[in-house]
């Protein structure tokens, strides 16, 4: 149970600097943090004690798997995650030509 | 050295590069194509292609690796992944279902079984790979106006 | 299973550390710490698929992540009413804390799983798909929809991205197009 907590307070860091800090990169850094966060509770989940790899071999029956449907989900998320950080970065270069400035408190007028 | 590869990093980090680019875009490929019997698949195994021409374009300047792989092939990549996903799907349809595995099961643990699993492996790699090379040099070739006065 | 509370804690002392940098730059490279660390995790915890796709990620990630932050003279991140704000986030983390902390009642005991579904998938999926991956197995053929969607979402982020990114239509006056539009 306290390795489900320290995985929530990663999630909180993620969380508070979402919240608190005013530059667009470390918004940026907080999304991915928290999805790093997501992504090992899932795979916490489905570990099991003395577990092995979902992977079946040849030669030597092997009975003690973990759970592969959180693995199979993560797997597409991780790269969703990567794809939407992009697009992030892009944005905010865009808002940095724009604007000169990575602080969110100095974008207040609505140019154009 | 030539005029054209001017561009880029040191000399060292080229040679290196001209080494090492080559084993790990058959690492990619070992990976796509085992993805079935072993850890990998689509997704790693794409990302690590795109990672060898990103590797190409770091030390060598864009002339070079928009040489190797200019952007309508890229493109053109992306495309073919995208259909060829989308139709091993819809083949499915004349055998009963969406993505059914039409093709024969073969023997486990070998190259060729799986039915579909391995095509779909190279379609999403594919698909995966170019999409994310085309992110990076839309990104890196961008040029802004504080950056040219330098 | 004492390794695996030595890296989170170490996770949690990356994760602070790219908050609470002043540089940038520096911060950008300590996500990336953050990231490797995340990789051994998923590799202790028996993922080797998620181990190779994270820290392969990790690495495009990074760079990309370097491309925004180099090249420019950024000014140190100021600081506004940061009381006010500091007490918002506290609540907001409190009540989620509060949530949270409810809801841990109802998960499995950490190393005992509820695998309901996944029994049929470790049973049969050997039969049924050929594939010895059962991960694999997973994404590639019982969930196949799943793949399908995160196909469609890749694809419209590098359409995002390019329409972003593009020169075309966005010129003032006074602005000499350059050759390589996309």
């Amino acid at each position: 149970m306290i390795i489900y907590l320290l995985c929530l307070m990663l999630f909180c860091c993620g969380l508070y600097c979402i919240l608190v800090k005013r530059n667009i990169i470390k918004i940026i850094l907080g999304i991915i943090i928290a999805e790093y966060a997501v992504n090992l509770f899932f795979i916490l989940v489905a570990y099991r004690m003395e577990g092995r790899a979902p992977i079946l071999s040849s030669e030597v029956e092997i009975v003690n798997m973990v759970d592969p449907l959180p693995q199979a989900l993560v797997l597409t998320s991780i790269v969703i995650g990567l794809a939407t950080t992009t697009l992030l970065v892009a944005i905010a270069m865009r808002i940095y030509e724009k604007y000169g400035t990575f602080d969110i408190t100095k974008i207040k007028e609505l140019k154009g | 050295m030539s005029k054209e590869h001017d561009a880029g990093m040191s000399l060292i980090v080229k040679v290196i590069t001209r080494f090492t680019v080559g084993l790990i875009l058959l690492y990619g490929i070992y990976i796509v194509l085992h993805g079935h019997i072993s850890p990998g698949g689509g997704f790693a195994g794409g990302v690590i292609i795109a990672l060898s021409f990103v590797n190409l374009m770091l030390a060598y300047g864009k002339d070079v690796a928009l040489k190797k792989l200019p952007r309508k092939t890229i493109s053109f990549f992306e495309s073919t992944g995208a259909l060829l996903f989308l139709s091993i799907a819809l083949i499915g349809f004349f055998g009963g279902y969406f993505f059914l595995n039409f093709i024969s099961k073969g023997e486990p643990f070998r190259l060729f079984s799986a039915g579909i699993v391995p095509f779909c492996n190279i379609a999403i790699s594919l698909k995966v790979g170019a999409g994310l090379f085309a992110i990076f040099i839309a990104l890196v070739l961008l040029k802004f106006d504080w950056e040219k006065k330098e | 299973m004492i390794e695996l509370y030595i890296l989170l804690v170490l996770m949690i002392v990356g994760a602070i550390v790219t908050i609470e940098l002043k540089d940038l730059l520096a911060a950008v490279i300590s996500i990336g710490a953050v990231g490797m660390v995340l990789s051994i995790v998923f590799l202790i915890i028996k993922a080797p698929d998620l181990a190779i796709t994270q820290i392969v990620v990790e690495m495009l990630c990074f760079i990309i992540l370097l491309r925004a932050t180099l090249k420019k003279d950024l000014p140190f991140s100021t600081t506004g009413s940061w009381l006010f704000n500091t007490f918002v986030a506290a609540g907001f983390i409190a009540i989620f804390l509060f949530v949270a902390v409810k809801a841990f009642k109802d998960l499995p005991e950490f190393g005992y799983p509820i695998m309901r579904v996944a029994n049929i998938y470790l049973k049969e999926g050997l039969v049924k798909t050929g594939a010895s991956n059962l991960v694999s197995s997973i994404i590639l053929d019982f969930r196949a929809y799943d793949t399908l969607g995160e196909a469609t979402i890749l694809f419209t982020a590098v359409i995002g991205v390019l329409t972003i990114v593009r020169r075309i239509g966005r010129k003032k006056k006074d602005e000499i197009v350059e050759e390589d539009d996309e």
